[in-house]
C-alpha cells in the first residue's frame, strides 16, 4: 500500500508512459505535477523545462510533438485559457499535446486554491474554428495515474491534443494505491510504419490518410524524411492553401476525427440493477461524491443508478440514451462545480435520442464540494 | 566541411521547395533577399537540409519555412522561438533557425524572445525587420521610427520604435548583430556567423516594404527605399562607432564562453546517470 498525492500519481503515470518532454509554468493547483517532473524526467533523460507563460509552455510542447513525440504541460482554468490558441495549432498540425488541467474556481482568478470545474465546455471548444481534441476526466488518484497515460498514448496515436481535467481536489487528494495497474506505453515513432503506406521517404505527405482514413504517422525527424506543416488550412502535403474543396476536405476530416476512433474513446463506469428511476451523473472529483450518494442511497432502498463519464470528448451520448431506455429513468441528477457546463451537453446530446427525462441540477460555483448528503437531499425531496 | 561560397546569383536547388514557386511576396520585398542569404549561408556552412528545422510564425515572413527543403514549421503568430525551443532541446543535434517579422518576433512574441535569450537556448533569430505590419495591411510595427506613417500611425507613429539589439542584448542574447538588405554580402556574413554561433544568436535585418512602409512615407520605388536604408545605417568600425540619427550594422556580442541551453541539458542527464551508476 502507498499513500500516494494525486498530482503526482499524474507524474508518476506520464513517466511510467515514457515521457521525454515536459513544458510548463506554475500555477495553482497544478503546481506539483511540474515539481515532481522537475526531479524524475531529467534521470530518465527527459527534458523538463519551465517556461515564460502557459503560451510559450504549449508550444514548447508543439515543437517536441514535431520533433520527438507527445509531450506534456499541466495547468489550470487561466493558464489553459492562455494555452488555446496552442491547442489550436495542434489541432490543426495534429500533433500530440496532453494538456492536463487541475481545474480550479473561475472566473479569472477566481478561487486559485479551490476547487472547481467549470472548465468542460473550454476542454472541448475553447480554441476557435471547428478543431478536433480528446478529453478524458479522472475521478480520483488512480484514474489520475491512468487517465493520463491513456491521454500521451491517445495523442501519439491518432496525432491529436488531448485534454485531461482533473480538478483541485484529486489534484491535493491522498488516496491509498494498493497496486499500480501494468503502465501503457507511448508508441515509437519509426521509419517502417511510415514506409508501409509511402514506398518512396521523398513522397511522404504529412496530412495524407491512410486505407481507412485515418492520419498517417509522423516518421521520426532523423530519419531522412522531411515534411511541412501549417496552422493555416493546407492541403496533404502541408502547404497553405485556400482552395474550397481542399479546405473542405481538410475540415471535414478534423471535425470526423474523433467520431472516427469513438469507439476506442469513450469509457465511462456505471453502477446499477436495471431497474434505477434515477440517474446519477458527475465528473471529475465530484464523481467521488456522486458515487457515496449512490452507495448509501441503494442502501437505503432507493432506485438509483450512477452514470460517470470518464471520456468527456467524444460525448457517450448514445450510451446514455441507452442506459435511459433499457432502465427506465426518469430523472437525471447532475451535481457539478460549475452552472451546469455537464448539464447543458447531456441535454444536447439526449435531445434527439427519444427519451423523456426530468433534469435536476446541483450546482456549486464557491469552492466547495456538493456533499454525498446533498445529493442525497434532492433524491428525497423527489 | 566548408565549401567554397556560390556566387550570389545561385542558390543550391536541394534547399529549394521549387514546387511552390514563385513565392507570394510582393515586387520589391526584401525577404527574398535574406531567405537567400540564410540558405547560401547555410550552404556555405556544409550542413545539409536534414539537419536544419527551420522554423518561421505568421505574417509575410512566415511564409518563409514552406519554400525552403528542411524541417519546417509555419507555426503561429509570435510563436516560432518557443516551438523552435521544443525542438531544440529534443533534438539538440538539429541546427535550429527561426525567422521571425519585427511584430512577430519582439511585439507579440517579445516574451518568448527574451527568454530564449536569457536561456541561451541555441537557436538563430533571424528577424527580418521592415517596420511594418504588412500581411496584415501595413500597421504600425515595434520598429517603426517615431512621426513614419503606417495605416495605423497615419499622423506620425507617435511611440518611438524599439531596438530589437539593445532588447537582445539586454535579454542576455551571446550572439547580436544587425544587417541590411542593401549590403547582401555583408548580410550573407553575418548571418554565416550567427548560424555557426552555438546559443541564441540574434540578427536583426533592416528590409524594405516598399508596398507598405514605403508607400506610406513616400518611398515606394524599392530602390529609393534601399537607398533610404543606406543613408540611414552604416558598417561600424566597432560597437563605439555610433553616429547620430543613423543605425549601425556589425556584430555587437560574438560571446563563446556560455554554455548553451540543450548541451546543459545533456550534461544534467550525464549526471545523473554516473550518479545512479554510483548508488546503485
Amino acid at each position: 500500500m502507498e499513500l500516494v498525492f494525486g498530482n503526482h500519481a499524474a507524474a508518476k503515470g506520464a513517466i511510467d508512459a515514457g515521457l521525454k518532454f515536459y513544458a510548463g509554468y506554475p500555477i495553482t493547483p497544478s503546481s506539483e505535477i511540474a515539481e515532481e517532473l522537475s526531479v524524475e524526467l531529467p534521470k530518465v533523460g527527459g527534458i523538463f523545462i519551465q517556461m515564460e507563460d502557459e503560451i510559450g509552455s504549449i508550444n514548447a510542447c508543439i515543437g517536441a510533438a514535431y520533433a520527438d513525440k507527445v509531450s506534456l504541460t499541466a495547468t489550470s482554468g487561466p493558464g489553459f485559457a492562455l494555452m488555446q490558441e496552442g491547442l489550436g495549432l495542434a489541432s490543426m498540425a495534429e500533433l500530440p499535446v496532453v494538456i492536463i488541467d487541475v481545474m480550479r474556481g473561475g472566473p479569472s482568478t477566481g478561487l486559485a486554491t479551490l476547487v472547481g470545474e467549470g472548465d468542460l465546455l473550454m476542454a472541448i471548444w475553447g480554441t476557435h474554428g471547428d478543431h478536433p481534441v480528446i478529453v478524458v476526466s479522472p475521478g480520483n488518484v488512480k484514474e489520475f495515474y491512468i487517465y493520463t497515460q491513456k491521454a500521451l498514448v491517445w495523442a501519439e496515436t491518432h496525432r491529436i491534443p488531448v485534454v485531461v481535467l482533473a480538478d483541485e481536489v484529486i489534484g491535493h487528494s491522498y488516496q491509498w494505491i494498493d497496486e499500480w495497474p501494468e503502465p501503457i506505453k507511448i508508441p515509437e515513432r519509426t521509419k517502417e510504419r511510415v514506409l508501409e503506406i509511402f514506398e518512396n521517404p521523398d513522397d511522404y505527405l504529412p496530412f495524407a490518410t491512410d486505407e481507412e482514413g485515418h492520419i498517417v504517422p509522423l516518421p521520426p525527424i532523423d530519419s531522412g524524411i522531411k515534411w511541412h506543416m501549417t496552422g493555416s488550412a493546407h492541403d496533404v502535403d502541408g502547404f497553405p492553401t485556400i482552395m474550397p474543396e481542399k479546405v473542405k476536405r481538410l475540415i471535414e476530416r478534423l471535425w470526423n476525427k474523433v467520431g472516427d476512433i469513438r469507439d476506442e474513446l469513450i469509457d465511462y463506469e456505471y453502477l446499477g440493477d436495471g431497474d434505477a428511476d434515477i440517474l446519477l451523473m458527475s465528473f471529475a472529483s465530484m464523481g467521488m461524491s456522486a458515487k457515496q450518494a449512490y452507495l448509501e442511497l441503494k442502501e437505503e432502498g432507493y432506485k438509483v443508478a450512477l452514470f460517470r463519464p470518464r471520456v468527456l470528448w467524444p460525448f457517450p451520448g448514445d450510451e446514455l440514451a441507452e442506459i435511459i431506455k433499457k432502465n427506465g429513468i426518469k430523472k437525471i441528477i447532475i451535481p457539478e462545480l460549475n452552472a451546469g457546463q455537464l448539464m447543458l451537453l447531456t441535454k444536447a446530446f439526449l435531445a434527439d435520442k427519444g427519451v423523456n427525462v426530468q433534469y435536476v441540477g446541483i450546482n456549486h460555483q464557491y469552492g466547495e464540494m456538493i456533499s454525498p448528503d446533498e445529493i442525497k437531499e434532492a433524491v428525497y425531496n423527489g | 566541411m566548408v565549401k567554397k561560397p556560390l556566387p550570389y546569383t545561385y542558390t543550391e536547388e536541394k534547399w529549394i521547395r521549387d514546387r511552390y514557386l514563385p513565392h507570394q511576396w510582393c515586387p520589391g520585398c526584401g525577404i527574398g533577399t535574406i531567405l537567400k542569404a540564410v540558405i547560401d549561408a547555410m550552404d556555405d556552412l556544409g550542413w545539409e537540409p536534414e539537419d536544419v528545422a527551420f522554423v518561421s510564425g505568421i505574417g509575410c515572413t512566415g511564409r518563409s519555412s514552406g519554400y525552403v527543403n528542411a524541417h519546417t514549421f509555419h507555426t503561429i503568430h509570435g510563436r516560432a522561438i518557443p516551438v523552435a525551443t521544443g525542438i531544440k532541446l529534443s533534438h539538440p543535434e538539429l541546427h535550429v533557425v527561426t525567422m521571425l517579422g519585427d511584430g512577430d518576433g519582439i511585439a507579440i512574441g517579445g516574451n518568448h524572445f527574451i527568454h530564449a535569450a536569457k536561456r541561451n537556448i541555441g537557436i538563430t533569430a533571424i528577424i527580418v525587420d521592415n517596420s511594418i505590419y504588412g500581411m496584415t495591411g501595413g500597421q504600425v510595427s515595434p520598429t517603426t521610427p517615431e512621426n513614419m506613417k503606417s495605416t495605423t500611425s497615419i499622423y506620425g507613429a507617435l511611440e518611438p520604435p524599439m531596438d530589437p539589439i539593445s532588447l537582445a542584448l539586454g535579454a542576455g542574447a551571446t550572439f547580436v548583430a544587425r544587417a541590411a538588405t542593401w549590403n547582401p554580402v555583408h548580410m550573407r556574413q553575418i548571418v554565416k556567423k550567427a548560424l555557426e554561433h552555438d546559443g541564441f544568436a540574434v540578427v536583426d535585418i533592416k528590409s524594405q516594404c516598399p508596398t507598405y512602409f514605403g508607400r506610406y512615407n513616400g518611398i515606394s520605388d524599392p530602390v529609393e527605399l534601399l537607398n533610404w536604408y543606406k543613408e540611414h545605417t552604416y558598417i561600424m568600425k566597432d560597437p563605439s562607432d555610433i553616429r547620430e540619427g543613423k543605425l549601425p550594422l556589425g556584430i555587437f556580442r560574438d560571446n563563446k564562453s556560455k554554455v548553451e541551453l540543450s548541451k546543459k541539458y545533456r550534461q544534467l542527464f550525464e549526471h545523473l546517470r554516473k550518479e545512479g551508476e554510483n548508488n546503485g
